[in-house]
């Protein structure tokens, strides 16, 4: 079992773009089995239910889903951020070799804060108003690199500058109240990549944001991926930013993953009726005026989930096995190329970040679905 | 049994579906109809349940207790002074002690409820009365309104309220219609700040907005959501109101300006035992403990009565106390 | 386009605050809107948090009184309006709130949630029983049972909840809605529920929207026509594809652009990026408001707003916006002054 990578290699992330770069799309995080339980009044339900993904190096990876589907659940899950009501139950998380989930909590802090950096969506709450930035951003380093109040001072600084937060020398010693929204969202994706870890959680960075404001962000945190070589994990329920920013998707609903794999292919041929009918939810390509494709009813609740597929009460395909037999995710898709070829071409965001990957070095992830008629599925 | 998972995830749904895995319970038709009744709700409370009986209990001592007692409890018995509780030696009237003038304390204690009762509840209820509903009107309004109300309340608040009531009861005589008035008007800026601040709160949620945008009036606003939402908070906090109003009433009486004997309270029982206390505990300990009882009881009845009045809250009385923290089978270990 | 139904002219609205780090204590909220919606016809709006999109709705729905500026429909003026005619007008113009959470009582059943407009409207139906058969048509009207009018709010789902919010707003047969961001608190999947709902209402029962929303592809769905908002003031309006195809002012190319596209299939966009945020409605810049942030901006747009002027393209397609150097996606665009802002 390797630990704590040592830092110092990723200390500069620019100056190790170049050999990093080499080396890009390797397996930064892998879960497999992932199942958190719920203590309720009304006795443990299943929040998430045998969840399995991966996250590369240097490429989004989106956790797409409706609220309620037990996405930012599984980020703090994989944080070890959980209310205390909440038991991991199942599943391993092996971040850079290392499984999360055998480690003790206290284990698990020393390791994992270096490695992981997490995003809230919130970002009033998540920030403490009676410290300043500077201050809290600092914290990352007094902790876990043993600086000294004025060295971790100008670690702040230089995160601010790296983040892109005008006059950091002055606005260090501001309270988060006094920056705007966006501003505040710039600290903390600052404090979540303040060690420059290898995977980056970001639950829902842009939701309370205004789109140009948005735009800004997800630029920004395109750019520290790429300078970081960091594996992000992307949590939204937003499909446009899935479309936009994400390599690959895994697509969440009453706490199962029903599909996943690249964007481009989930998108343009989707492979589970519910992803079907999320992207035909959306309003586009259409005269105004039509009338949309939307998915009747609304989802299961969490004591409620049926025995057989999850999604059986809003189907439009729906048979007596559904009910009878919860399937599998497997693979899926009728275009299963290995990688490069065919999938490439169609995602150009794909092909650009895979530059310097040498071909077939490393395996696209694959497509899978969980549900019984997966190859019936028609896309016009 | 219908419920949602935690309080945050919104109960969308409650009762929509009886879920499955779930044996039906005694009160399940009831719920689905989403209107389970308050009585049997009630019922199904044990603590709610007992103090309800208890102030059932006080409310009928009161009313036909007096009745029943006769003059036992004025008829001074010499031979009978300062006679220990929890004998039936010298009779049942008193197996709970008796004065110093040998008057049986049970009598005593039955006909002071009355007095107490209808010195306190009155002064309670004009209290709430008035203090809420000026509390609800200025915090609607807001602006000047608020403003001045505040500063009236700080006035009263801030004249010590038992100069006042001296002052008031050496002018006018101390008739128990006196003293009432003067309780409740000293505790009247305690709703109306609290009304004030939960209205000023309330007008500003969007469902008020949607009331305005249909063109409906301040006043009708006020009655139809803020008042139902106010209410439950008040009544909470009236209860607790109710046992300092029968210790103020007693301070008055202490002073001598309060109820005069022959009349009896059980706040002036209390003040009058305070000098026997080491001689004879019972004389203050009995008509403590009855006021320490019926605001206890007073006080549970009203925070059950504030959650069985929220529709979004009751659910929690219709859970069957046992399995709070049960284990429900997870289905997907079901194959 | 049709007859206006409700048009504003040049409506203004200032609230006092508390002393800004400028010292400045006037926020204006709204600076000047003209706006006019025909019958049976959606206006989108459009515009980033703090541009005053609430406020111009709440002053509409009377919630808030206009410091200047006129509001017209069907030519009379509600706020010069008292009594009994105060009340016939706001029957006519009804609002669907954004929180379906926070906009209806939960101490309330549905049913009574809407029956409430006609406690201060009784005239509409008199006897109970009229109430009662009309509350059922209009749950099963929104796609709800008729057995649902007895059930509280949080047995409902948000979309269920934002269901009744419409048939709350539909109680009193109003001739326009204000949709203040109706679907954005609702999941994806239940959001296109909800727009076929508003859909099928507004062919069946020929009421006008406004639809106020940041969602740019969901007003590009619903819009007849669009106004685009940035600090207080509408800076573009027209057609809807006439703004999303062409926009005229540069903050709403950057808004369109800015909104993320969900296209997997077509090429690497090239984004237009805004730098900078909002700047605080306390302190808005001299000029044209939007030169802070624009790519285009010279040395005229510090010093003198532009006024709305009439675009015209070549082949006849006009729209209305306040630039002085409008994008020109197509060559041979004419500009003319406006004489009003309603001009189109």
């Amino acid at each position: 079992m390797k630990t704590a990578a040592d830092p110092s290699t990723r200390q500069n992330p620019q100056g190790s773009a170049g050999p990093a770069g080499a080396q890009a799309h390797d397996v930064v995080l892998q879960v497999s089995d992932l199942a958190v339980d719920i203590r309720t009044h009304r006795g443990t339900v299943r929040a998430v239910n045998s969840v399995g993904f991966e996250a590369r190096a240097g490429e989004t990876l989106a956790l797409l889903g409706e609220s309620g589907c037990g996405k930012s659940m599984t980020a703090k899950a994989l944080a070890g951020i959980m209310d205390p009501v909440c038991d991991l139950a199942d599943g391993r998380i092996v971040l850079n070799g290392t499984d999360l989930a055998a480690l003790t909590p206290k284990e698990r802090l020393k390791f994992a804060g270096p490695e992981l950096g997490i995003v809230f969506q919130d970002a009033l709450t998540a920030l403490n108003p009676v410290y300043t930035v500077g201050t809290q951003l600092g914290e990352a380093f007094r902790i876990h690199r043993g600086l000294n109040a004025k060295q971790a001072r100008a670690e702040a600084i230089d995160l601010m500058k790296r983040v892109g937060i005008p006059e950091p020398e002055s606005r260090v010693n501001s309270y988060p109240h006094q920056f705007s929204g966006g501003m505040r969202q710039r600290i903390l994706i600052a404090m979540a990549v303040a060690l420059n870890p290898r995977l980056l959680i970001a639950d829902e960075p842009t939701t309370a944001l205004d789109v140009t404001v948005q735009a800004q962000i997800m630029q920004l945190l395109r750019k520290l991926r790429e300078e970081g070589q960091m594996a992000v994990i992307l949590i939204t329920h937003d499909l446009a930013v899935v479309a936009e920013e994400a390599d690959s998707v895994a697509v969440m609903y009453a706490g199962n993953v029903v599909e996943s794999g690249p964007v481009a292919e989930v998108f343009a041929d989707p492979r589970h009726p519910y992803t079907k009918g999320l992207l035909e939810s959306v309003p586009v390509h259409l005269e105004r005026g039509d009338q949309l494709k939307s998915i009747p009813g609304s989802p299961p609740e969490l004591h409620d989930i049926p025995s057989g597929c999850v999604y059986q009460s809003r189907c439009p395909m729906v048979q007596d096995i559904c009910r009878a037999e919860r399937p599998a995710l497997r693979p899926a898709g009728r275009r299963r190329t290995p990688s490069g070829t065919a999938t490439a071409a169609a995602d150009p965001e794909q092909t650009t970040s895979a530059g310097t990957n040498d071909g077939g070095a490393t395996v696209r992830p694959v497509r899978t679905a969980a549900c019984h008629f997966s190859e019936e599925i028609t896309n016009a | 049994m219908t419920s949602s998972l935690t309080d945050g995830a919104a109960s969308e749904g409650q009762e929509e579906r009886q879920p499955a895995g779930q044996p039906p319970t005694r009160n399940a038709p009831d719920l689905r109809d989403g209107q389970p009744g308050l009585f049997r709700l009630l019922l199904k409370d044990r603590f709610a349940a007992v103090a309800a009986f208890v102030l059932l209990l006080v409310g009928l001592t009161a009313l036909v207790g007096p009745a029943l007692m006769g003059d036992l409890a004025t008829k001074q018995n010499l031979l009978f002074a300062n006679k220990a509780p929890f004998t039936m030696a010298h009779g049942w009237e008193y197996f709970l002690g008796s004065d110093s003038l040998g008057r049986s304390m049970l009598a005593r204690l039955v006909v002071a409820s009355r007095t107490t009762l209808s010195v306190a509840l009155p002064a309670v209820a004009v209290a709430l009365l008035i203090g809420s509903l000026w509390g609800v009107w200025a915090g609607y309004h807001r602006g000047w309104r608020e403003n001045v109300s505040m500063r009236v309340a700080d006035v009263i608040m801030s004249f010590p309220s038992l100069l006042l009531a001296v002052v008031v009861l050496y002018v006018f005589s101390p008739s128990a219609a006196n003293i009432v008035l003067i309780l409740a008007l000293t505790r009247i800026p305690i709703y109306l700040r609290t009304a004030r601040a939960e209205s000023a709160e309330l007008q500003s949620r969007t469902f008020v907005d949607a009331a305005r945008t249909f063109g409906a009036k301040p006043n009708a606003i006020i009655f139809r959501h803020v008042i139902p939402v106010v209410l439950p908070t008040l009544l909470t906090l009236a209860t607790l109101e109710f046992c300092y109003v029968m210790l103020a009433e007693s301070s008055l009486s202490f002073l001598g300006i309060g109820i005069q004997p022959p009349d009896v309270s059980w706040g002036l029982m209390v003040s009058q035992g305070r000098q026997y206390l080491q001689t004879a505990w019972w004389l203050s300990i009995f008509p403590g403990v009855a006021i320490v009882v019926t605001t206890i009881a007073a006080n549970v009845l009203a925070a059950w009565l504030r959650i069985a009045t929220d529709p979004a809250q009751r659910w929690r009385l219709a859970l069957p106390r046992k399995r709070l923290i049960a284990r429900i089978p997870a289905k997907e270990a079901q194959p | 386009m049709p007859e206006p139904l409700l048009s504003i002219e040049g409506l203004t609205k200032t609230f006092h605050v508390a002393k800004s780090a400028s010292g400045n204590t006037r926020l204006k909220a709204l600076d000047g809107i003209s706006l006019s919606v025909g019958r049976g016809e959606t206006l989108g709006l459009v515009g980033e948090s703090g541009c005053g999109k609430s406020t111009l709705a709440r002053t509409l729905m009377m919630l808030e009184t206009p410091d200047e500026g006129t509001v017209s429909f069907e030519g009379t003026n509600p706020f010069g309006l008292k009594g009994k005619e105060l009340l016939a007008w706001r029957r006519r113009v009804q609002m669907v709130f954004q929180d379906p959470f926070a906009s209806l009582n939960a101490r309330m059943s549905a049913g009574d949630i809407i029956a409430e407009p006609w406690t201060t409207h009784r005239s509409l139906y008199p006897t109970s029983r009229e109430r009662d058969e009309r509350v059922q048509e209009l749950l099963q009207m929104v796609g709800l049972r008729a057995s649902d009018a007895r059930k509280s709010p949080q047995e409902f789902s948000g979309g269920q909840r934002q269901r009744i919010g419409i048939a709350r707003a539909l109680a009193l047969k109003p001739d326009v809605i204000i949709l203040d961001e109706p679907v954005s608190a609702l999941d994806l999947s239940v959001q296109a529920q909800v727009l076929n709902l508003l859909n099928e209402l507004q062919k069946e029962l020929g009421v006008s929207y406004i639809f106020i929303s940041h969602d740019l592809t969901v007003v590009r769905h619903v819009a007849d026509r669009v106004a685009v908002m940035y600090l207080g003031r509408i800076i573009e309006t027209g057609e809807t594809e006439e703004v999303f195809d062409h926009p005229r002012h540069p903050y709403t190319a950057a808004l369109m652009s800015a909104s993320p596209k969900l296209d997997v299939t077509g090429a690497k966009r090239d984004r237009i990026v805004l730098q900078g945020e909002l700047p605080s409605p306390l302190d808005p810049p001299s000029g044209c408001r939007f030169r802070t942030r624009c790519w285009k901006a010279q040395d005229i747009c510090a010093e003198v707003a532009p006024e709305p002027q009439v675009l015209t393209a070549p082949d006849g397609r006009r729209h209305l916006a306040e630039c002085h150097f409008p994008l020109d996606t197509i060559k041979g665009l004419t500009g003319a002054p406006a004489a009003t802002a309603n001009a189109l």
